[in-house]
């Protein structure tokens, strides 16, 4: 079987171009036939994958580079996201606490946290100097 | 683009925050500006009506979580109210239901204000 499902999506780390990478994803997801509910889950884990790569890699800078791919096959969905910004180690990352969040006014850590648990693997892996990669990974129940 | 709307409604003590669209990094900071200016009129009663919001990511969420403790610390609160099951799934996923109090109408959460009062 060829393995022409994947599509790609290059687009600036603008967080005004949110709604075009969710709309990229669900469309993806519809036709490869997910579930209202597992389209949703997918297209925000994408969403904070995103949001963080445009805020602490790009430091919100509008002009830098990300690149979504989608993939699928009979048992899994696939994003990987490439950026070419500052590197990021998500263990230092901690799960978040909302009652310190309430008593500190932070609110970091809500986006990794729900990437994980929506999906089913959430890997990150950097070349300083080259590119961040995050991998998300969905399984899909036949 | 996405496309978010928020409106503002005094019912005698009680502003409500109607949200409406699709709620993420690029459109929180017009709900933030909604809770300054409230904020900013010592309207510390507030009600969000999020009956007609189709999508929150955690940055929607985290507009919450900045305002609430100034808002409290005024005797106030931020009640929500009319979500989807699909948004409430989301702030429940983040344990929001233990530091928020979620009502399934507007009326009963602009009620409690009153009740709270005597």
């Amino acid at each position: 079987m060829l393995s022409n499902n994947n599509k790609e999506l290059r687009i600036k780390s603008n967080t005004e171009n949110l709604a075009s990478i969710r709309d990229f994803v669900s469309s993806y997801a519809e036709k490869a036939g997910l579930s209202g509910e597992e389209i949703d889950n997918i297209m925000l884990a994408v969403d904070e994958a995103c949001t963080n790569i445009i805020k602490h890699a790009y430091k919100s800078f509008p002009d830098g580079e990300l690149s979504i791919k989608l993939d699928h096959d009979k048992k899994k969905f696939t994003i990987t996201i490439l950026d070419f910004g500052s590197s990021f180690d998500p263990d230092i990352v901690p799960k978040p606490d909302l009652q310190r969040y309430y008593k500190e006014r932070k609110v970091g850590g809500l986006g990794m946290y729900l990437m994980k648990t929506l999906m089913d693997e959430v890997k990150y892996t950097s070349v300083p100097g080259k590119y961040n990669k995050v991998l998300l990974t969905k399984n899909i129940n036949a | 683009m996405a496309e978010f709307k928020t409106s503002i409604v005094n019912k005698g003590e009680v502003s409500i925050i109607s949200v409406k669209g699709y709620l993420d990094a690029h459109t929180a900071p017009a709900l933030e500006n909604n809770f300054t200016e409230l904020i900013n009129k010592e309207r510390f009663k507030i009600v969000i009506n999020f009956e007609e919001l189709a999508y929150i990511s955690s940055a929607g969420l985290g507009v919450f979580m900045a305002y609430i403790e100034k808002i409290r610390d005024n005797k106030g609160d931020i009640k929500l109210a009319s979500m989807s099951d699909k948004v409430f799934n989301i702030f429940d996923l983040l344990g929001f239901p233990l530091l928020y109090e979620i009502y399934k109408s507007e009326d009963e959460a602009i009620g409690k204000f009153s009740e709270s009062k005597s």
